[in-house]
């Protein structure tokens, strides 16, 4: 005879119903959005589903979805909190599974009628006869016939979850039972660190090094709340368990010691219940709050390391990225709006949520303008969310974008630069002629035939354009550009400003490569075409928004000034470096308000004495120019043009 | 007898040093540069009469010469302590001399024109700022960048002021005059030179100005653009080319010219900001703050330190002179109230 016995108590029901609920909504929403992926997003999946990406898509969503490896680089406590909670919690759902798939595989085995017996007497699991149909529950001994049974322990997947419950006494042959059960002890302790420290940074947020926490709204707290309880609930469940049967590892075995099993027993299955209660609202809820981050993240890290990208209106991707945020509010802590405006209403965490619950569009206009677009959130993003682009789809100028506009500049004039260098000085540029000089003179002292195109006719780039949210008008600069670019012949297009550089670098398709200043010059003088005197002077190097975050040029400008001047390293420098506060990217915050910004960041700049500042971006040079009378401030191809030896000296 | 001292020897500390002098009271005067009456020096006529400034150098300097007054050059202040009763002055980083009451006639200086690096001054020979004109006036030729006979020079307002991006949101309230009064003596030297001169709006408050303002354009053939330069840039043959907008057609337009004169505006002078700073009364850009515009324009929220001229804003030579005026009445009061108590 054939017995099947089977885990069940009716506390599990309602975590069945979340699992089920969250399992079902995550999955349409999932194909929902998956479906309003627009042509170039569904290319991507076509082509790259499986492909060399693979690899790296895993190890980041390994990576930042359990170690969490961006936020500990940024803040180690806030970091270990996070990595606490997700890979505390993930090792405690694997080792669970290992755990009790071991223990019943032992019970399988044995065979033992004793075990059965006490299993169905205590633990409430159910025998039933399967080709008879019917639930047995007695004591069995033998069958009718005299044979001796067969037993089938069943293992549904939540006999991990609740296991101390359902297995009060492991099988004699399941070696490693204590050693498992001292592991998932150890587990639970690791996530109770994350949960101290997020207590910690709920009551005192300094104290885990945070300045400044995203505040959430009252649907996500009880969701936090839930997923707080989890945890100690499991653990009085378990340490009930354990008193009354003295299962467990080490540290529910010693809670339990201090429990009187005559009290406890009566608590046990409220407790239990509880902590499935618990999880079933924590599930239910998850899809609708932040913590659909959980699995978002994962998928949109692998969108992202497959090649996928924003498009300039929403797209399925866009709904990824809105439901990947955790709203750790690591954005916020580097955001120099909050920093030094003290405004902490306007950064991505908030712009995401907005836009996720449908918030009034003339609202999320006004959130998504106030934004420098530095991009020091995007680079902090632990899942690299492209808060730039979504921005820049929300912001209230897109309304007024009307095509035809620029219908007045006609067909740019051809000129013949076959074989030359076109440079690009910008509509910035030329309000620092001090920069546009000194490329001239290097082009002449390196001896390269170039062509000045827009000496004195000039079209914009169109990326102060795009910035704004004027996407068409942006396109039709960028038609024009093109053509003019094109029909010249040039064969490499070198900008002194780094807005321009990134507009011609992603937003154009240029056929000829493109260099920012800083770029071509190290170029230069690794070819040995620059003869170089140095100064004698120290500086400090301003990394550019667009050029450093934007375009990750952090290394050719400093090769360059290291071979003129000693460069100071700075504090906040790279990644970190503070907007110079006039970046074309936000048309709402006062002068006043800018000037703020930019006194933190040459506070930064000359925390340490240094002769001179030192930048790559007209913007950031004339916003600096007017800050201080006290340092000269400089571009780095002046530095260069007055450091340069000439042939016949 | 009760002792005042005056930092700064320009038309305000001067004239404040005079009326005291003739009052009895012993005043020395601090200059820090070798010579008083620098910025003064520095300019060819006067606004409204044209008058040459060497004769009001001439002037000032006649009334430095009173017995009751000691001038001391090359001496800066660089601190003030409050000693109860009177002010302890560090002069030149060691010296230290007290004084009864103190008059701050520390004055201003002008605009670095190369903040504003779009308009070009300091990279093109043709950008020159209204101080350099002044010296071009005075010596009576006004050459092009290349050493000839200029065809065409544009003034441009607003250099360094009502210019939010370079931190002076004021009006430095001469430059308007100014910049007429250096058009209409460009013409006498330059009969055939175009002149234009680019604003924002005219601020024609004083005597004489509304009517000079009219004789330039009816006389002298003076144009007027509203508009401001937003950027210049050198052509092959050494000219400027300047790029604005005639605000009142509301066209941009280019023009290429032989001199772009910026007429700059003026700041607190470096003595003035130190002083302001050592004695916590520094007030909005750098400039004194005094105690009330109305009737306490002279005093300071210290006992016994007072304020006269443009170190407190940007003042006319007139002005500079009353306000100096005043002061040295303010300062007579406040003496014999010290005598009485």
């Amino acid at each position: 005879m054939k017995i099947s016995i089977i885990p069940y108590s009716a506390f599990v029901i309602p975590f069945l119903i979340g699992v089920v609920i969250m399992a079902v909504t995550c999955i349409i929403k999932y194909i929902r959005w998956i479906r309003m992926f627009d042509a170039a997003q569904r290319d991507v999946i076509r082509h790259n589903w499986f492909s060399w990406k693979t690899i790296p898509a895993l190890w980041e969503m390994f990576r930042e979805g359990l170690l969490h490896f961006r936020i500990i680089r940024k803040n180690a406590v806030l970091g270990i909190m996070h990595q606490a909670f997700a890979l505390g919690w993930a090792l405690l759902i694997v080792v669970g599974a290992i755990q009790s798939k071991n223990a019943i595989a032992c019970m399988n085995q044995e065979q033992s009628i004793t075990q059965l017996n006490t299993l169905i007497e205590q633990n409430g699991w159910y025998s039933f006869d399967k080709d008879k149909n019917i639930i047995l529950n007695k004591r069995i001994t033998y069958d009718e016939a005299g044979n001796k049974v067969h037993l089938h322990y069943y293992r549904p997947f939540y006999a991990a979850i609740f296991y101390n419950y359902f297995i009060h006494k492991e099988p004699a042959s399941f070696r490693k039972a204590q050693a498992y059960a001292d592991l998932m002890d150890g587990l639970l302790l690791y996530v109770f660190l994350g949960l101290t420290l997020a207590l910690a940074k709920r009551l005192w947020s300094k104290s885990v090094g945070v300045r400044r926490k995203a505040s959430h709204n009252l649907v996500d707290r009880v969701t936090k709340l839930s997923l707080w309880m989890i945890f100690p609930l499991r653990l009085i469940s378990e340490s009930i368990t354990s008193s009354l049967y003295g299962n467990g590892g080490f540290l529910t075995k010693y809670l339990g010691s201090f429990l009187s099993p005559d009290i406890f027993q009566y608590f046990e299955l409220v407790s239990w219940l509880s902590y499935s209660v618990v999880l079933a609202i924590f599930f239910i809820s998850m899809p609708f709050t932040r913590y659909m981050h959980i699995f978002t993240e994962l998928l949109l890290i692998w969108f992202r390391k497959i090649g996928m990208k924003e498009s300039t209106r929403p797209t399925g991707y866009t709904r990824f990225e809105l439901n990947a945020c955790s709203r750790c509010g690591v954005c916020i802590e580097g955001c120099p709006i909050d920093k030094e405006l003290d405004n902490h209403r306007i950064q991505a965490v908030y712009l995401i949520r907005g836009l996720r619950a449908h918030r009034r569009e003339a609202k999320m206009k006004i959130i998504a303008d106030n934004c420098l677009m530095c991009d020091r959130c995007v680079n902090d993003c632990p899942v690299g969310i492209d808060i730039s682009s979504i921005r820049r789809m929300t912001r209230s100028k897109g309304s007024l974008d009307t095509i035809g506009n620029y219908s007045y500049i006609g067909t740019p004039r051809p000129f013949n630069a076959i074989g030359r260098i076109a440079y690009f000085g910008g509509c910035m540029s030329h309000l620092t002629p001090g920069i546009t000089q000194a490329m001239q003179k290097i082009f002449e002292a390196a001896d390269q035939k170039y062509w000045y195109m827009d000496r004195d006719r000039s079209i914009c780039c169109g990326r102060p354009l795009r910035q704004q949210g004027f996407l068409n008008q942006a396109d039709d600069l960028m038609c024009k550009n093109t053509e003019m670019i094109e029909r010249s012949g040039a064969m490499m297009l070198v900008t002194s400003c780094p807005i321009c550089y990134r507009s011609f670098k992603e937003e154009y398709n240029l056929k000829i490569p493109v260099m920012h200043h800083t770029e071509y010059i190290d170029l230069l003088l690794r070819q040995g075409k620059l003869n170089l005197k140095r100064d004698k002077r120290t500086v400090s190097y301003h990394d550019p928004c667009e050029l450093g975050r934007g375009c990750g040029i952090y290394e050719q400008p400093r090769n360059v000034l290291n071979s003129v001047t000693t460069v100071r390293k700075i504090k906040e420098q790279k990644e970190e470096s503070i907007c110079c506060g006039f970046n074309l990217g936000n048309a709402v915050i006062s002068i006043e308000e800018q000037t703020k910004i930019r006194d933190a960041a040459v506070r930064s700049l000359t925390a340490k004495p240094v002769d001179a500042i030192v930048t790559a971006c007209p913007m950031c040079k004339k916003s600096f120019q007017h800050a201080t009378d006290r340092y000269p401030v400089q571009d780095i191809a002046e530095v260069v043009a007055a450091n340069l030896i000439k042939q016949d000296e | 007898m009760k002792k005042v001292a005056i930092i700064g020897a320009g038309p305000a500390g001067i004239e404040a040093a005079s009326v005291l002098a003739r009052a009895g009271v012993p005043v020395t005067v601090f200059e820090k540069s070798s010579d008083s009456l620098s910025n003064l020096r520095d300019k060819s006529f006067l606004f409204p009469n044209f008058q040459p400034s060497p004769e009001l150098v001439d002037e000032f300097s006649g009334k430095l010469q009173a017995d009751n007054i000691t001038v001391r050059h090359g001496s800066c202040i660089t601190e003030l302590k409050w000693k109860g009763t009177s002010w302890e002055l560090v002069c030149n980083g060691s010296q230290n001399l007290v004084f009864d009451a103190v008059l701050i006639a520390t004055g201003y200086r002008t605009f670095d024109a190369s903040r504003k690096e779009e308009l070009g001054y300091g990279i093109y020979k043709g950008v020159i700022t209204s101080l350099e004109m002044e010296q071009m006036i005075k010596s009576g030729s006004i050459p092009n960048a290349n050493g000839d006979i200029p065809q065409r020079i544009a003034f441009l307002q607003c250099v360094g002021s009502r210019d939010e991006k370079s931190g002076n949101n004021y009006c430095s309230k001469v430059c308007c005059v100014t910049a007429v009064k250096q058009a209409i003596e460009v013409r006498k030297i330059l009969p055939k030179t175009e002149l234009t001169i680019f604003y924002m709006d005219l601020r024609m408050w004083g005597q004489g100005f509304e009517e000079m303002y009219r004789t330039a354009q009816e006389k002298y053939g003076i144009d007027f653009i509203r508009g401001r330069i937003s950027e210049a840039a050198s052509t092959f043959d050494g000219r400027i080319q300047i790029k604005t907008e005639d605000t009142l057609l509301g066209l941009p337009m280019k023009a290429s010219v032989d001199l772009l004169v910026l007429m700059v505006g003026m700041e607190a002078s470096d003595g003035t900001r130190t002083v302001g700073r050592s004695c916590d009364i520094c007030g909005e850009y750098g400039f004194i703050r005094t105690l009330n515009p109305h009737l306490y324009d002279n005093e300071t929220d210290r006992p016994g330190l007072f304020a006269a001229g443009s170190c407190k804003r940007p003042m006319s030579i007139n002005d500079s002179v009353n306000d100096g005026r005043s002061a040295a009445t303010v300062i007579r009061e406040y003496l014999d109230q010290l005598s009485e108590n």
